[in-house]
């Protein structure tokens, strides 16, 4: 990817290109988040912000430690998610005052958020520096203080204002004072600070709109050793190491964007190289990537990342190009997938722009445009959504499938704050509702489909003229075939000879012309038992109900030379998944297994096969 | 001494205190840019930092008393 120039983005905004000038700021800022960058981006931004739609927010920071150069690195990193930031700090370590005093700054800013940016040794000193002097009545009297002092500030500040209220978690020393030993006790100093944030997060379930910052699983994931710098703090009370500050930045972020409603609620994928390795009108079913191993670890994570996002009620839909059907059976069938048809409320696969398939599926979900977020692996849809859609949220992908999952989870905006069970229930709602809707749908609309086709079926007995296609269609016919037994021409007219079998052809024509011989059917009548050798259709009519067509002709035929059972194997394949179900599907019954291969019987006393009505059937004339 | 290296610092000077870029010279200091606070300097400091891949030490954050000031201390980090 190119990278974007400061010196594009000026032109853009000289050239009143409000929609590029940001679509360049977003791209600018996702190759360097950094803190010259921020100055830059922030300074552009408040020239386009008399242009631009974006959802204020009023933020102080009560700290007790220097937080400045993160408010532009914040500031950015809200205005790329739409989010306009005024945000005040407080002095150092005014906190309690300015919590306490109702005439203070703090409630005369009236802010929308409050971030209480505390660190273990400024709340809790004694337990941070002096540790070791400690005896274990001080260490648990000083846990207790801690806890108390947090309480009396969430509770004036709960009395005084109705903004929300995010505490800073305490971290834990990165090398305890009393080494190993220190996990040899419960009361040592780690297990001290845990017990301090167990109490912290009891007080913010207790109360309505406080939040816990982990900022110690913050400052864990980035690494402790590359968190701190020591210099910073000795000159400037600056503790945190320049290259960080963004990570914390963006977790403030994660809790604004949930408070300011900057949420997306639905999560639109694409299907090839997303959810899967490899394209499936391509690859097949059997040849995309999806075991286990790499890479299909890759994609199943993702998977269970969009599935989370499910559990969490986001609605989920699909919008990629492809074939349909395709598209379908592989969700529907292939092992390996983690999402099926019933976690999405709306499947698009078409070859239509991805633009107008977004646009659609937010209104047929009822939802604003500007809460849909797309997942894509190709970079040049991505950037067209961008383009065409700058309300939706695009998630960044990077090229490395092994990073997918991880990019999704970290996306702020399927951040909630609180989940009711309707709202967890929400995305399996919306996929029940799709599915009911199609299957009323097919209902109807397949049977209209059959009956505006005006199909006829011509199915006779094999004879000298169309002996050579009947061979040819066991040599080639691979998808619907039950048993794919190969005959020459030869073998089969050999096989003829004898009483006990027989074969019939199936010749289709429908409204759009005639398709000729497309069917196959052998047949072997012993001992009031008609087996079937051989049953096969070409795909072309495949899913027309042909078969049902050609099953009762072939039952109507075995009752006349005295069967009272139809049989046939059905023998699998790689290829021949579009017949696995067809006997199940008549009423057969699996009577025996062999080498894969099962054996199904129909009582043809007890049971008829109905020939669709929509299909006319000429059948055999018998003398 | 028109460089990458003088570029990119002047260029870092130029985002931190919102400057063009063709205004910031090796004399921009204090005295000539209004919002070049403590905490700009800061950010200032932080922002080299970041961008060149050093560590500055007490006495050198003391030393940037201006674009060149700070040149000449990336530069003396780079060598070692």
């Amino acid at each position: 990817m190119e990278e974007v120039t400061r010196d594009q983005i000026d032109r853009a905004i000289g050239d009143k290109d409000i929609s590029a000038a940001r679509r360049a700021l977003a791209r600018f800022w996702r190759q360097s988040p950094n803190v010259a960058a921020a100055g830059f981006v922030v300074s552009r931004f408040e020239t386009l912000r008399p242009h631009i739609a974006l959802t204020p927010c009023k933020i102080a920071i009560l700290r007790s430690f220097t937080v400045e150069p993160a408010v532009p690195l914040l500031r950015a990193t809200a205005f790329i998610g739409g989010v306009d930031l005024n945000v005040r700090v407080g002095d150092f370590d005014t906190y309690v005052q300015d919590v306490l005093n109702p005439a203070s700054w703090l409630y005369a800013f009236s802010p929308d958020v409050a971030i209480l940016a505390v660190q273990s040794r400024d709340v809790a000193p004694a337990l941070w520096e002096g540790f070791a002097d400690l005896d274990r009545a001080a260490v648990s009297g000083a846990v207790e203080q801690t806890v108390e002092r947090f309480r009396q500030v969430v509770e004036a500040f709960r009395q005084k204002s109705p903004a929300h209220l995010i505490i800073h978690g305490l971290q834990i020393p990165p090398t305890p004072a009393e080494g190993l030993l220190d996990r040899r006790s419960d009361w040592g100093q780690a297990a001290s600070f845990a017990r301090i944030n167990h109490g912290l997060f009891d007080l913010a379930r207790s109360a309505r709109n406080i939040y816990v910052l982990d900022y110690d699983g913050l400052i864990a994931g980035r690494g402790r050793a590359a968190w701190y710098d020591h210099r910073k703090w000795v000159v400037a009370r600056m503790p945190i190491a320049a290259g960080e500050l963004i990570y914390l930045a963006r977790e403030w972020m994660r809790f604004v964007y949930p408070i300011v409603g900057r949420v997306c609620k639905v999560l639109a994928v694409d299907l090839d190289n997303t959810l899967w390795g490899g394209v499936i009108g391509e690859d097949g079913i059997d040849g995309i990537q999806l075991d286990q191993g790499y890479p299909g670890d890759a994609y199943r994570s993702l998977q269970r990342a969009i599935l989370d996002l499910y559990r969490r009620g986001i609605v989920l839909a699909v919008c990629s190009k492809n074939n349909p059907a395709e598209a379908m059976e592989a969700i529907a069938d292939h092992p390996g997938m983690l999402l099926r048809p019933e976690h999405f409320a709306i499947i698009r696969t078409n070859w239509a722009d991805k633009a107008t398939n977004l646009r659609e599926i937010a209104a047929e979900l009822n939802v604003g445009i500007d809460s849909i977020a797309f997942l894509d692996d190709n970079f040049v849809e991505r950037e067209w959504i961008s383009e065409q859609i700058p309300e939706a949220t695009v998630i960044d992908l990077p090229g490395d499938p092994m990073l997918f999952a991880q990019a999704l989870r970290e996306c702020p905006f399927f951040e909630r704050l609180e989940l009711t069970d309707e709202d967890k229930a929400r995305g399996r709602l919306y996929a029940e509702r799709r599915m009911r809707t199609e299957l009323e749908a097919t209902a109807t609309s397949l049977e209209d489909f059959y009956r505006s086709l005006r199909m006829k079926a011509i199915i006779e007995p094999v004879n000298a003229k169309t002996l050579s296609r009947a061979a040819q269609l066991t040599q080639k016919t691979n998808q619907f075939n039950l048993t794919t037994r190969r005959y020459s021409e030869r073998q089969l007219d050999q096989r003829l000879a004898a009483p006990d079998w027989r074969a019939f052809t199936v010749q289709v024509a429908d409204r759009f012309g005639d398709n000729g011989i497309i069917g196959l059917a052998i047949l072997r009548i012993q001992d009031g038992v008609c087996e079937i050798d051989t049953l096969l259709l070409s795909c072309r009519v495949i899913g027309r109900t042909i078969e049902t067509a050609l099953l009762a002709a072939l039952a109507r035929e075995a009752i006349r030379d005295g069967a009272t059972k139809l049989v046939g194997w059905f023998v699998p394949t790689k290829k021949n998944a579009p017949a696995r179900d067809f006997y199940k599907s008549h009423h057969f019954v699996a009577v025996q297994e062999r080498e894969g291969a099962t054996l199904w019987e129909l009582d043809l006393v007890a049971n008829s096969i109905a020939s669709p009505q929509w299909v006319d059937v000429k059948e055999p004339a018998h003398e | 001494m028109n460089d990458a290296v003088e570029l990119q610092v002047r260029q870092i000077a130029a985002d931190v205190f919102n400057l063009p870029l063709n205004q910031v010279t090796g004399q921009t200091s204090p005295k000539t840019v209004d919002n070049w606070d403590s905490v700009q300097h800061l950010n200032f400091v932080l922002a080299l930092e970041e961008a060149m891949g050093i560590q500055l030490e007490p006495q050198d954050i003391e030393q940037i008393r201006s674009v060149g000031a700070a040149l000449d201390v990336v530069r003396k980090k780079r060598e070692k």
